[in-house]
């Protein structure tokens, strides 16, 4: 495990705002953190690349601790925060060779370390210009390349894709694909559950300052049931006769009723000719499968405000 | 073994604060409206007080070698009060994280922002002298007097930007920022900068002669315009002296508590 996290507690005055929080992360692979508005994702972030301690728990990254051996960590970890971290003033091109220097590059190697990230992220044609001419995806995309400067084991990255539009957002997926595909270790923040589904490894959703699921995106959907389809009837009596010909307890919608399935026609077939047979009309059908919102909305919908201590 | 990493760290602390100072002087030279309105408000001042009012106070000399000194000072407080909003700028925005996920001293920011202000008030101290000489203003300053009222300038320089360094650390905002700074442009109208302390009410009296500008005042105007010294010399030397270890030591007491924890 290259991120360890044991029992982490953080409370800003009488607010709880972490209450044991366990995460590991594998080398190489991509990590989700997930939950809703003020559930801690920066906080936890924030005490995984050394910025905010700890009030209890312990991190190690890399092998080293966060708080004993901050400066090792800050070696090997690099952070993208929610806001973008830039100069408006210096052009792409200073940002980039400004953060070479700080990592102890010689002049002519920073200016080569940013070329080359500059290539990568399609940057080139706007190097030269000041960064407050830039659009918010390239805002983005620099920010990015400004943590892969220093060639990280480890990259934080606090809302990569927030307020990006959809070519954007691919953009950047497709880069953190690249990173992780040459061996780097992601830990990513986001509230796009589709983003988790494409990209993560694992997820880890929290809520009220604990971990409320982790596992696969498969693992997390299964949780909240398989695929399934549903009957909507035009009158409760109908839904109530078709509830007993398929043994399925009626929802909380009196109207609508699901059905399980394994997402085959031959199943859906099935379906509409028993209820033909038994001569009960039914209005629509319509196929659902469980999407990580599901998961996000079943496991958020209580306990969203932190625990007041 | 330890030596080698000691000195290692020193040349790192070193290059970074390279770094740091090369990015604040670049934005300071990017951010030209600042660095203008920090040369003509002191200017503005200097011909306010030495047309308009200068006819109407007695100061034993002529006006202007009277006013040039005190205008100094004005014009290195506002160069230093735009450094407390450089700095809050990055205190509050993504910058300092970043800078603090690297494994580098991240108050090298702070330096890099004191030394810019430094360079930045060195520029318009010789564009207002320049101006005040073309207005009439005759030193009669030897090499050495020139010497030394410059190394005070720049002690009381370096003494007010750590000093708006520290503002700008606690600063919850820029514009908080630019609020606590503006406390410390005032306090040279306070002093004996464009009219004699003597001709004012007891109190505001007492007030002026006992807060540091004006010692610093008397002895620039006493080593470029022959003026007597006395002993204030040494009294604005410990002033800022003492200024200088006491704001730079808030400021990085400062910058330690903020970004830890
Ligand atoms: N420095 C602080 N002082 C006081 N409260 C804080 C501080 N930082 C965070 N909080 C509180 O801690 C809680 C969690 O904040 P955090 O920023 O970690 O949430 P988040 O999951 O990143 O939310 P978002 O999705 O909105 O970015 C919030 O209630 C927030 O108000
Ligand atoms: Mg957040």
């Amino acid at each position: 495990m290259i991120v360890e996290a044991t029992g982490l507690h953080k409370a800003f005055g009488s607010t709880k705002v972490l209450d044991g929080v366990d995460l590991h992360v594998a080398e190489g692979t991509v990590f989700a953190l997930l939950g809703p508005n003020g559930a801690g994702k920066t906080t936890t972030v924030r005490i995984l690349t050394t910025l905010s301690r700890p009030d209890r728990g312990s991190v190690r990254v890399a092998g080293y601790d966060v708080v004993r051996e901050a400066t090792k960590v800050r070696g090997v970890i690099s952070l993208t925060g929610q806001s973008v971290a830039l100069d408006d003033q210096q052009t792409g091109r200073e940002n980039l060779v400004m953060i070479g220097r700080l990592m102890h590059l010689g002049r002519p190697a920073a200016g080569r370390r940013a070329t080359d990230l500059l290539e990568r992220f399609d940057l080139v044609d706007a190097m030269e210009r000041r960064v407050k001419t830039y659009s918010g995806g390239m805002r983005r995309r620099l920010d990015l390349a400004m943590s892969l400067v220093s060639q990280p084991k480890v990259i934080f990255l606090d809302e990569p894709t927030t307020g990006l539009d959809p070519s954007s957002r691919t953009t950047m997926w497709d880069a953190i694909k690249e990173l992780v595909s040459s061996g780097t270790t992601i830990v990513l923040t986001t509230q796009y559950l589709e983003e988790a589904d494409r990209l993560a490894d694992r997820i880890v959703l929290i809520n009220g300052g604990r971990v409320a699921a982790s596992g696969t995106a498969d693992a997390l959907k299964s949780q909240v049931g398989g695929e399934r389809l549903d009957l909507r009837f035009a009158v409760e009596a109908d839904l109530v006769r078709a509830a007993a010909l398929f043994g399925v307890p009626p929802g909380t919608d009196p109207l609508v009723l699901g059905v399980p399935s394994d997402g085959s026609a031959e199943h859906l077939h099935r379906v509409l000719d028993e209820l033909r047979i038994a001569g009960v009309p039914v209005a629509r059908v319509s196929s659902h499968r469980p999407t990580l919102d599901d998961v996000f909305l079943s496991l958020t919908t209580t306990g969203r405000t932190p625990v007041q201590v | 073994m330890s030596t080698i990493a000691v000195h290692g760290g020193v040349r790192n602390a070193v290059s970074d604060s390279m770094t740091m100072i090369g990015r604040s002087i670049r934005l300071s030279r990017r951010n030209a409206e600042t660095l203008v309105m920090s040369i003509v408000l002191p200017l503005l001042m200097m011909s306010l007080f030495v047309y308009v009012f200068g006819g109407a106070i007695d100061t034993g000399t002529r006006y202007i070698n009277y006013v040039v000194p005190g205008t100094l000072l004005l014009c290195v407080g506002y160069g230093a009060a735009s450094t407390a909003m450089s700095v809050a700028d990055d205190m509050t925005s993504g910058m300092i994280d970043r800078l603090r996920s690297l494994p580098i001293r991240s108050s090298a920011v702070l330096t890099g922002h004191v030394v810019a202000s430094v360079v930045r008030n060195l520029l318009s101290t010789t564009v207002v002298i320049g101006a005040a000489v073309a207005m009439g203003f005759r030193p009669d300053a030897t090499v050495t007097d020139w010497a030394m009222a410059a190394g005070l300038l720049l002690l009381y320089v370096l003494a007010l930007s750590w000093l708006a360094a520290g503002l700008g650390v606690i600063a919850k905002s820029v514009e908080s920022a630019s609020t606590l700074s503006f406390l410390m442009l005032f306090l040279p109208y306070l002093s004996s900068a464009f009219v004699p302390t003597d001709t004012m009410p007891s109190f505001l009296r007492a007030v002026s002669e006992n807060q540091p500008i004006t010692p610093v005042i008397e002895t620039v105007r006493g080593l470029l315009t022959g003026t007597p010294i006395g002993d204030t010399g040494w009294i604005a030397l410990a002033w800022c002296v003492g200024l200088l270890a006491g704001s730079f030591i808030f400021a990085a007491w400062l910058f330690r508590r903020r970004t830890h924890g």
